[in-house]
């Protein structure tokens, strides 16, 4: 899983930017490796927004391809991989924006929900849950349970959890306030918990050991 | 401090970014409430759980395949 390069200091440059500075100076080959730094990342993004495969091959290519053309506009003030994602972020609304025949799509849709602001479910989970899943029935797991959520939980969920962008950056990425961006993690998270929930938590235990529930007697 | 107001600072707690007070405010609820104990620990392995499982994987041969039309295009000028 990817994780993000710690910040370097002032006086430090990110090597990245010795990267842009070589691609800007004609040497395409420094491209190929962001590139092949990215991709991954910049992917799983375009899948969580589109929820599609072929639309997140697409913003892939369309992403990288942008970003090569306005690298010029690149300032350096934020990092290169932040400034790709906002990017990665802005092609994939547009691609379903494309799919949706025009009408508009914001990472603001479906957002009145109160689904999961208040933990309803409080049973435990069991030790090791995902250990009663295989692997692949755990990842379609996983996929479900995060297409259900709100777009504008989701990608804020998938930005700053999953890619571990820092709070702050992912408010730059969307275009959010840092307050909104952390009362929609703090949503996702509860609301992903909830739904999880379902697969696992503990199993009762068996009749006759521990407060189970009492059978109905009809009386 | 109430179950709700505990809840409300959930994520300050598990990104660790809360002053020692506070943390203490919140450790004095959890060592009374197990439903917020829950709640927190299931939240945690939520995370966690996320972090560490591949969900959209990206097949090598996608990669590469992706991986040479976009250096194609860029070395053509896009």
């Amino acid at each position: 899983m990817s994780t993000i390069q710690s910040i370097a200091g002032e006086n430090e440059q990110h090597p990245d930017v010795a990267l842009v500075e070589r691609v800007r100076g004609g040497d395409v080959s420094a491209y190929d490796t962001l590139v092949r730094k990215y991709e991954r990342q910049v992917f799983r993004i375009a899948q969580h927004i589109t929820q599609n495969r072929e639309d997140a091959e697409d913003v892939v290519q369309d992403a990288f391809l942008k970003a090569y053309e306005k690298l010029d506009q690149f300032q350096g003030n934020s990092k290169f991989y932040t400034w790709l994602v906002r990017i990665a972020v802005n092609e994939s609304l547009m691609r379903l924006r494309k799919r949706r025949t025009g009408r508009m799509v914001s990472i603001d849709e479906d957002l009145e929900t109160e689904e999961g602001s208040v933990p309803r479910d409080l049973a435990d989970w069991a030790p090791d849950p995902e250990q009663n899943y295989t692997q692949s029935e755990l990842a379609e797991i996983l996929r479900k349970t995060i297409q259900g959520l709100p777009q504008g939980f989701r990608v804020v969920f998938a930005l700053r959890d999953v890619e571990g962008l820092s709070t702050e950056e992912t408010a730059e990425t969307l275009g959010l306030s840092v307050p909104a961006v952390k009362s929609r993690l703090l949503r996702a998270r509860l609301q992903l918990r909830e739904r999880l929930s379902r697969y696992f938590k503990r199993k009762a235990a068996p009749a006759g050991n521990g407060p189970a529930i009492a059978p109905q007697t009809g009386s | 401090m109430t179950c709700t107001e505990f809840i409300a600072l959930l994520d300050d707690l598990i990104d660790d970014s809360v002053t020692e007070t506070m943390r203490a405010d919140l450790q004095a609820h959890l060592k009374g409430c197990e439903h917020c104990e829950v709640t927190l620990n299931t939240t945690r392995k939520t995370i966690q759980i996320y972090r560490s499982h591949e969900i959209y994987d990206l097949p090598s041969d996608l990669r590469e395949r992706l991986h040479a039309a976009i250096m194609a295009r860029c070395k053509r000028g896009c």
